[in-house]
């Protein structure tokens, strides 16, 4: 086995390993740095959280079916549990940027679809439209939202759904 | 010789830290002690910055900058140490990987610590993730978001947690739950993950050599010094950050989830992590038989189940009546079938039984301590010249058999922690001029201890030692591996003189004394 003669040199050999350890710790720790967004962009981010319909309406129970029941599991409707899946598709300019049905999560059918999609585009003026299905028994769209918007250079606009409101729409500026 | 590129690489690496370390110091031979040291720089650096650090939305970052600015001094220095000990943790882990797998130490009975290491260098990960999290960032931004996209890929959040984080839903309380995992939950999680690591393993060391430590401490305390850790801008869920310095050691997955979707960089990193655990069956190697203890010839003294490098032998009663207290065990799936236990035993002297076969308290079955005898014996007489040296070498050191000529002969062991102390003295005896023994480099035997077992035998600081009869000026020892053979070449030409010297005095001191 070679080993450095000197203590001096071995010390001097120490201190380069050591050099070339912290360098490449400072290095890694801090770069290469990632642009994750270009100066002259912006997002549109589409998150929010929504239960399609259900597929079929509640119907109420005839006599007869009521009188088979047993007397504590009696009820007047017999609701369905599965919902329908929610259609969206969004528009920047009349352009698609984002199209997709979301089939309702659960065992059964019955959960609300969570929808998250996030695109990068040119900050500046722009088009947005919006629109979603939620319902089986409706053919086409039954949301639908157009609005002109102004979003800055790294700005996020974040668009969300409430089921009172329709499309809602935060950040940027009409 | 070397076929294996990636063994040659690593040896290459190891020539030049022993080089300007020396074997004692060489960071490849304590990269586990040296990432313990680090956890400790990450655990003393973390408590002290957990006292000024505000983990709440409105307070974290402004905290931080506290720490970093107003008291730089302590707290800001106490903050670099943190960030790149933990940067260096990951470098060391690495290499730990690297050497245990270019040296085939993955896989046969290695396979658990193997298989404990890889998860658990994930775990380092994600604690450093929390960490970056709580400073509450743009970075700390991007990484919750990223985080949250991971986690929603999985069946059990399905969405819910990016677009709460997206859509303002972050609360103080969930900073809470950041600093409860960061700094309890993952930190525990780790601590049981290495003390599972280390389970099959005796004579575990926790601290590096102190010079190390030092050179390491040191060396950080500089880098901090000269490149204080700081924060990017403030977190604002409003924006996207623009340009990010990213911890390459701890948040190389996010930049994957701009070109592959979040399942897709699962199945990456999972499937990365499955054919890094089954390494040890993707590439076996066929294992001896393990150590079989006779009974007979065993007094329960224990000193192999003091010297077996992995726990495999445990005391117990005397099962067989005889009038020691105790015997020794072997459990055949913890032996790594290195055979320290069988030089260990004071049994296996060969001056025992000369004429018969030579029966010792524990041995292995593909050589036993008779055998060695028997081609000590045989390559003493095989050998001529004025300096007749007997080589013992190990299977993962130098091959003993590139020194073979005239008066120079080696013998494989599958250690040479196997060899007898007595068995050097066997071989002096028989005619031998001089006795060296190879192995592993020093500090670095393919077995853990076989070879400083053996040099502490032979200066008397283990038992079995190397009597006083066993002149000590004919033997030597020189740990190497396959590069090694020039090395050792040019030292057994000097052991060659030194021996022809030595026998000259002795003859001409028989001659003066007649």
């Amino acid at each position: 086995m070679v080993t450095a003669g000197s203590k001096p040199l071995r010390y001097l050999l120490q201190a380069i390993n050591y050099t070339v350890f912290m360098a490449m710790v400072w290095y890694f720790a801090t770069s290469p740095s990632v642009r994750i967004i270009a100066e002259d962009e912006a997002m549109i981010t589409i998150a929010f959280a929504h239960a399609g319909q259900l597929r079929e309406p509640c119907r109420l129970l005839t006599q007869e079916e009521l009188n088979a029941l047993p007397p504590n599991m009696r009820r007047i409707e017999d609701c369905p549990r599965e919902r329908s899946p929610v259609t969206i598709e969004a528009r920047l300019n009349d352009e698609v940027f984002y199209s997709a049905t979301l089939p309702p999560p659960g065992l059964f059918d019955d959960g609300g679809v969570d929808v998250f999609h996030r695109i990068k585009i040119p900050a500046g003026e722009h088009l947005l439209g919006l629109k979603m299905n939620d319902s089986v028994r409706i053919e086409g769209f039954n949301h639908e939202f157009e609005r002109q918007i102004k979003i800055d250079p790294a700005q996020i606009l974040l668009v969300s759904f409430k089921s009172d409101q329709g499309f809602v729409v935060n950040g940027g500026t009409e | 010789m070397l076929v294996n590129p990636v063994k040659r690489a690593y040896l290459a690496l190891e020539s030049w830290f022993n080089i300007s370390f020396g074997s004692e110091w060489n960071p490849l031979y304590h990269l586990g002690t040296l990432s313990f040291f680090l956890f400790w720089i990450i655990l003393v650096t973390g408590l002290y910055l957990f006292i000024p650090y505000h983990g709440s939305i409105a307070g974290a970052y402004a905290s931080m900058e506290y720490i970093t600015h107003e008291q730089w001094y302590v707290a800001g220095i106490m903050r670099s140490m943190h960030r790149y000990a933990s940067d260096a943790v990951v470098i060391t882990i690495l290499l730990h990987m690297f050497k245990e797998f270019a040296s085939g130490r993955f896989r046969g009975f290695r396979w658990f610590s193997w298989v404990t290491g890889v998860p658990t260098l994930w775990m380092v990960v994600t604690l450093g993730i929390t960490g970056y999290w709580l400073v509450w960032d743009e970075l700390a931004q991007y990484v919750a978001i990223g985080s949250a996209q991971l986690m929603d890929a999985l069946p059990i959040f399905s969405g819910a947690m990016t677009r709460n984080f997206v859509s303002g839903g972050m609360t103080d309380r969930f900073f809470i739950l950041i600093e409860f995992l960061h700094l309890l939950g993952q930190p525990m999680l780790l601590l049981f993950m290495l003390w599972l690591h280390v389970k099959r393993m005796s004579h575990v060391a926790i601290n590096p050599p102190r010079g190390l430590a030092m050179g390491t401490f040191f060396a950080l305390l500089a880098l901090s010094l000269y490149e204080p850790a700081l924060s990017h801008g403030p977190a604002n869920l409003d924006t996207v950050p623009r340009v990010l310095q990213i911890d390459w050691f701890y948040l190389n997955v996010y930049p994957l989830l701009e070109i592959w979707p979040a399942q897709q960089v699962w199945m990456f990193t999972t499937g990365l992590t499955v054919l890094l655990m089954a390494m040890p069956w993707l590439m076996p190697k066929k294992e001896g038989p393990a150590a079989v203890v006779d009974l007979e010839h065993c007094n329960g003294c224990g000193i192999c189940f003091e010297d077996c490098p992995f726990d495999a032998i445990t005391m117990q009663a005397r099962t067989d009546g005889a009038r020691y207290e105790n015997e020794v065990v072997v459990n055949p799936s913890l032996c790594a079938s290195c055979g320290i236990c069988a030089g260990s035993c004071p049994a296996s002297n060969p001056f025992r039984s000369s004429r018969e076969t030579l029966k010792t308290g524990i041995d292995m079955p593909q050589l036993p301590v008779d055998e060695m005898r028997r081609l000590t014996r045989e390559t003493v007489e095989s050998m001529s010249g004025h300096s007749r040296i007997i080589v013992f070498g190990c299977e993962h050191g130098l091959d003993v058999a590139r020194l073979d000529r005239e008066d120079t002969r080696g013998i494989k062991l599958i250690c040479s922690g196997m060899l007898p102390p007595t068995l050097v003295e066997y071989a002096l005896k028989q005619g031998a001029d001089g006795v060296m023994v190879t192995g592993c480099r020093e500090n670095d035997c393919f077995f853990r201890f076989g070879n400083s077992w053996t040099r502490k035998r032979f200066t008397g600081d283990r038992k079995p030692i190397l009597r006083a009869r066993a002149e000590r000026q004919r033997i030597r020892m020189h740990g190497a591996a396959e590069p090694d053979l020039r090395s050792v070449e040019a030292d057994l030409e000097a052991f060659r003189k030194h021996l022809v010297e030595l026998n000259q005095a002795t003859a001409s001191g028989k001659t003066g004394t007649e």
